[in-house]
């Protein structure tokens, strides 16, 4: 799995560091950042999974 | 003042309607099968997409929509109100690309980081509130409890004296609750705000400190300082973005709380279910609508807009939307997906989304752990707020013994 956000979409909801903060942090602006592009394990992968499926502005592409 | 009463929503719209206020939800459905755009006359002319392709096509694109204002009202903005891309109330009220200027100095201030640290504040300030509390049986969790919690947050990031927050709250009022009355009158309500903010800013550029309002006084953009009328008018934001949308919010989940027993049991026995429950609140009870203006005559989702007309964002119509969630008109607890759009979408985000929600999983645990069961007195003693701003204004709840 590799996880990216697009950051001319990102709009700072914060809902992918809400739900998955092993694999989301944000900056100073509090917009979105992926920590782990590669999530270590099934659970990182599914809230991964998750966080993209909840973010509003449609800006995290997952690739499996 | 009444306007006149609604005869078919679809052509002749009002968000002050008593219907509206009352229960908007089923308006919107039917909207969203029969138009989906409404239209009215109203209010100069006015438009309401009801689905959440219609609300996201309008938040999304600043080329055709300015946010000048986002109070819908029955005037348009004043010649001498600062013009686009800045507006009375910087960002919210600027465009591009004056409004990433203006977005950027305020959102550190609303990151992560800085809202994690006010955490212990705003729990303390709720056990407080519940203290004072005592051991009352019947309590009003609106005006009793739900109230103070924001004014109590934001008058400490703006440093202002802690004494006058319940000013802020007739003030706030005024502004989001009064906007079927006529411009002069608005004016007239509006002068008393002005007033105290002007002192509250001239008494922190006399004795600068470490808060919001000193910040924007000293920041400076391009090496210049801020004009001071864009100092006025984010101060004017916060206050009023920051305290009666919040107040809804925790508001709207004790509502459903104490009319859900199941819910609230579900919450008592998983407090770990809380952020999930956080999201469905705001999904389900969305408090915020905004407002948008016209730029230029326009065909846009089917209909003929013209310049200055208003169109009404309404976040929590989308929310409701079927084609987005499933079982749209159902509260669900555990809802896993749920990209709703309580916060807006695009460049408005919600500046304050990430205080928000910390605000009300703060609130609402703390009320879950000093009153594990409690239910609506009388259902029908329960009063919804009018404007762009919905959440219970009288909650009366009974504690119910274990």
């Amino acid at each position: 799995m590799k996880v990216t956000i697009d950051a001319a979409r990102c709009q700072g909801h914060g809902r992918c560091f809400n739900l998955a903060p092993d694999v989301f942090g944000f900056d100073e602006l509090g917009n979105g950042v992926v920590l782990v592009a590669s999530p270590p394990d099934d659970r990182a992968e599914r809230l991964a999974r998750l966080a993209q499926v909840n973010c509003p502005e449609h800006a995290i592409d997952i690739e499996e | 003042m009444e306007n006149p009463p609604v005869t078919d929503f679809a052509t002749d719209w009002d968000h002050t309607d008593p219907a509206w206020v009352h229960d908007p939800y089923p308006i919107w459905d039917d909207l969203r099968q029969r138009c989906p755009v409404a239209h009215t006359d109203r209010y100069g002319g006015a438009w309401f997409p009801a689905t959440h392709a219609g609300v996201s096509a309008v938040a999304q694109d600043t080329e055709h929509f300015t946010s000048r204002t986002v109070v819908l009202g029955n005037g348009r903005p004043l010649e001498d109100a600062p013009p686009a891309p800045i507006g009375v109330a910087p960002p919210i009220t600027s465009d591009p690309p004056f409004h990433t200027i203006a977005r950027r100095l305020i959102l550190p201030a609303f990151a992560p980081g800085p809202v994690r640290a006010l955490e212990p504040r705003v729990r303390e300030l709720c056990r407080r509130l519940l203290d004072d509390l005592g051991d009352a049986t019947e309590f009003d969790a609106a005006t009793q409890y739900a109230q103070f919690i924001p004014p109590g947050v934001i008058v400490r990031m703006l440093g202002f004296p802690e004494a006058d927050e319940d000013v802020f709250r007739d003030f706030i009022h005024v502004v989001l609750e009064g906007v079927n009355h006529p411009v002069e009158e608005r004016i007239e309500e509006f002068a008393p705000i002005e007033a105290y903010i002007t002192a509250q800013i001239e008494d922190h550029r006399a004795h600068p400190r470490d808060d919001l309002t000193s910040y924007l006084l000293g920041v400076e953009v391009g090496g210049q300082p801020l004009a001071p009328e864009h100092v006025f008018g984010t101060i004017i934001l916060v206050l009023i973005a920051g305290i009666d949308t919040t107040w809804s919010a925790i508001g709207s989940a004790l509502w459903h709380l104490a009319s859900h027993p199941d819910d609230l049991a579900r919450l008592r026995e998983d407090p770990d279910l809380m952020p999930i429950a956080v999201e469905e609140f705001l999904r389900f009870y969305a408090p915020v609508t905004m407002a948008r203006l016209v730029k230029r005559d326009v065909e846009f989702l089917g209909c003929p807009m013209r310049e200055d007309d208003w169109v009404l964002l309404g976040f929590p119509a989308a929310n409701r939307d079927p084609e987005v969630f499933p079982d749209a008109d159902r509260f669900v607890i555990d809802r896993l997906e749920n990209r709703h759009l309580a916060f807006g979408l695009g460049i408005h985000r919600c500046a304050g989304s990430n205080l928000a929600r910390m605000e009300m999983r703060v609130a609402l645990e703390e009320f879950l752990a000093r009153f594990p069961r409690v239910e609506l007195v009388d259902p029908e003693a329960v009063t919804w707020s009018q404007g762009q701003v919905r959440g219970p204004r009288r909650l009366p709840v009974r504690v119910v013994p274990a």
